[in-house]
């Protein structure tokens, strides 16, 4: 069997592991734009930051990772077209690669609303990648003199802001919503988290979007404007598809897997951000874009490519992330009876319906929140455990003895 | 593969494994110097209640999910072991995210540590093993 796998982020990695836990020796060949080895996307902002280092973020796997398992890698290489019916994937330089089983795993590119006089604006850039990671850091320099603006509060234009601060004269972040991590945090806790970034420095311009920029200048909606040096959009992302529409697969907004992670077209599978699968719960297709989901639905495309019958059926929105000292998790959804508690700085939010833990979050004190998080991915019914016991702590006790049995004393999951 | 299992029947809630774990992993040369008026930071924490006590550890799972979650690499299976590179943890604490048993937790230096089976220290099997008087920790294969 030859398996091909494009991309190379966190999806081709869980890919590689699913295939070799079934098929030890059937010939990987990974086609990845970047030109870089395996490294984690999400650290970029500690890198700006100095919280890490070049050498440490390019070794997120061993450098004998690929040759240990098999896998040939081309990077710095994109693929133009898959031909379903031939099985075969051409590249852009020309070179035709056959095989027996695809997987796409070809992520997000950051999208970019139209904005008036955005092309002229010289020194910009979106902040996905390590090679934008660097085109910012050159841009900003050292002398601290850069004014920045980040236009977008999600997830990707906050941890930009942390990571430039120190290196910038002033960081601005406008978002068109009301609200800062819109799309991360419940409505009552943006607030929060809102304060304490800015007495960290940052300035937010919340509920505008720039309507028109000139040399130096965005000019926002609500009629202020911001001077800036340096300009990051991070106001989203969209699944890249075209490779999949090439290869005639489905595709709703992103390439539509089950929980196979099987696209329409046989032979060929797709996880991580490219990908849209029906929630567990309501049925519609969504996209998840974070780093274990792409991790879990690779492997479970892998190890079904190699024969193998894997379900990844369990997937869950969650994020664990924290701004200048203020961790933060939160996983499922923000929906249900809530209950609120606060102690000195940590805040905890539980969200509970139909006899489930819907969703959480914890700001400050996040100690064994994984806990919870299991609680939302196991559909765990809350009449089988000490809910008000477990609602105070994360803890173990608040299962029945013979649960307990299980998780400590029972063979390993 | 052996592994660090709990029966709460035996556990008698005396905390020893938590101090010989926070011993084991303090690089000192004696319990005193490495424990005596200090707060602890062990990987294996005792949960109590009425009259139920429990030690929990990392499990080492088959299918971490700390390791699929973690964004810098720190984290890894060797042979079975799910072990942690400290130098590459950036505390992002996505571990604690995903982890079903809350085994992971912050060092006292700000990253993430959990429990690696004593075997990167001097003492190459797991401590709280060795401390716990009623055997209500063993390692064994199971």
């Amino acid at each position: 069997m030859r398996y091909v796998i494009l991309g190379g982020g966190a999806a081709a990695i869980g890919c590689i592991e699913g295939i070799r836990a079934v098929d030890a020796s059937g010939p990987i060949t990974l086609v990845g734009a970047e030109p870089h080895p395996f490294y984690g996307r999400p650290l970029i902002s500690y890198l700006l930051e100095g919280k890490t280092t070049r050498e440490k973020l390019l070794a997120y796997r061993p450098a004998d990772y690929e040759e240990k398992r098999g896998v040939r890698a081309l990077r710095g290489v994109r693929a133009a077209s898959v031909d379903a019916e031939g099985r075969t994937v051409l590249l852009e330089t020309g070179e035709v690669l056959p095989y027996d089983r695809l997987c796409l795993c070809v992520g997000s590119t950051p999208f970019v609303p139209p904005m008036e006089g955005l092309d002229a604006v010289r020194e910009k850039t979106s902040f996905m990648t390590l090679d934008d990671a660097d085109r910012l850091s050159a841009m900003l320099g050292d002398a601290k003199d850069k004014r920045a603006l980040i236009v977008g509060a999600g997830l990707i234009g906050l941890k930009c802001a942390e990571g430039i601060l120190a290196r910038a004269a002033s960081v601005d972040v406008v978002e068109l919503a009301d609200r800062i991590l819109p799309a991360v945090l419940p409505p009552e806790a943006s607030p929060i988290v809102q304060k304490h970034i800015e007495a960290a420095g940052v300035r937010f311009h919340l509920g505008e979007s720039v309507k028109r920029f000139e040399p130096g200048v965005a000019h926002l909606s609500g009629g202020g404007s911001l001077p800036f040096d340096v300009l990051v959009l991070a106001v989203g992302v969209r699944p890249n598809t075209a490779l999949a529409e090439s290869a005639r697969c489905r595709v709703e907004r992103g390439v539509v897997v089950d929980d196979h992670c099987r696209t329409s077209v046989e032979d060929i599978y797709a996880a991580g951000d490219c990908t849209v699968f029906p929630d567990p719960d309501t049925g519609a297709l969504r996209p998840l874009a974070i780093l274990p989901n792409a991790t879990m639905q690779g492997e479970t495309a892998g190890r079904n490519m190699a024969g193998g019958r894997a379900v990844y059926d369990k997937a869950a929105p969650m994020n664990a992330t924290g701004f200048w000292g203020l961790h933060m998790i939160g996983a499922g959804r923000y929906e249900g009876e809530v209950y609120r508690s606060q102690s000195g700085d940590a805040t905890k939010l539980l969200y509970t319906k139909d006899d489930r833990l819907a969703g959480f979050l914890l700001l400050g004190d996040i100690d064994r929140a994984g806990i919870y998080t299991a609680l939302v991915r196991e559909r765990t019914p809350l009449s089988s455990i000490d809910f008000e016991l477990i609602r105070e702590t994360p803890q173990l006790m608040a299962f029945s003895a013979t649960e307990r049995a299980k998780k400590l004393g029972g063979a390993a999951q | 593969m052996k592994r660090v299992y709990v029966d709460e029947r035996w556990c008698l809630g005396c905390h020893l494994c938590e101090y010989y774990c926070a011993f084991a992993n303090s690089g000192k040369s004696s319990m005193i110097k490495a424990l005596k008026d200090r707060h602890i930071v062990p990987r294996i924490r005792i949960e109590e209640r009425n009259n139920i006590s429990f030690a929990v550890s990392c499990r080492h799972c088959t299918d971490p999910l700390c390791v699929k979650s973690c964004i810098s690499g720190a984290l890894s299976v060797e042979n079975g072991a799910v072990l942690i590179d400290s130098d590459k943890c950036v505390g992002c604490c996505s571990c604690i995210m995903a982890c079903p048993y809350g085994a992971l937790s912050h060092s006292e230096s700000g990253v993430i540590q959990k429990c690696e089976l004593c075997k990167k220290n001097e003492f190459g099997v797991p401590q709280c093993v060795q401390g716990c008087p009623n055997k209500a920790i063993v390692y064994e294969e199971r």
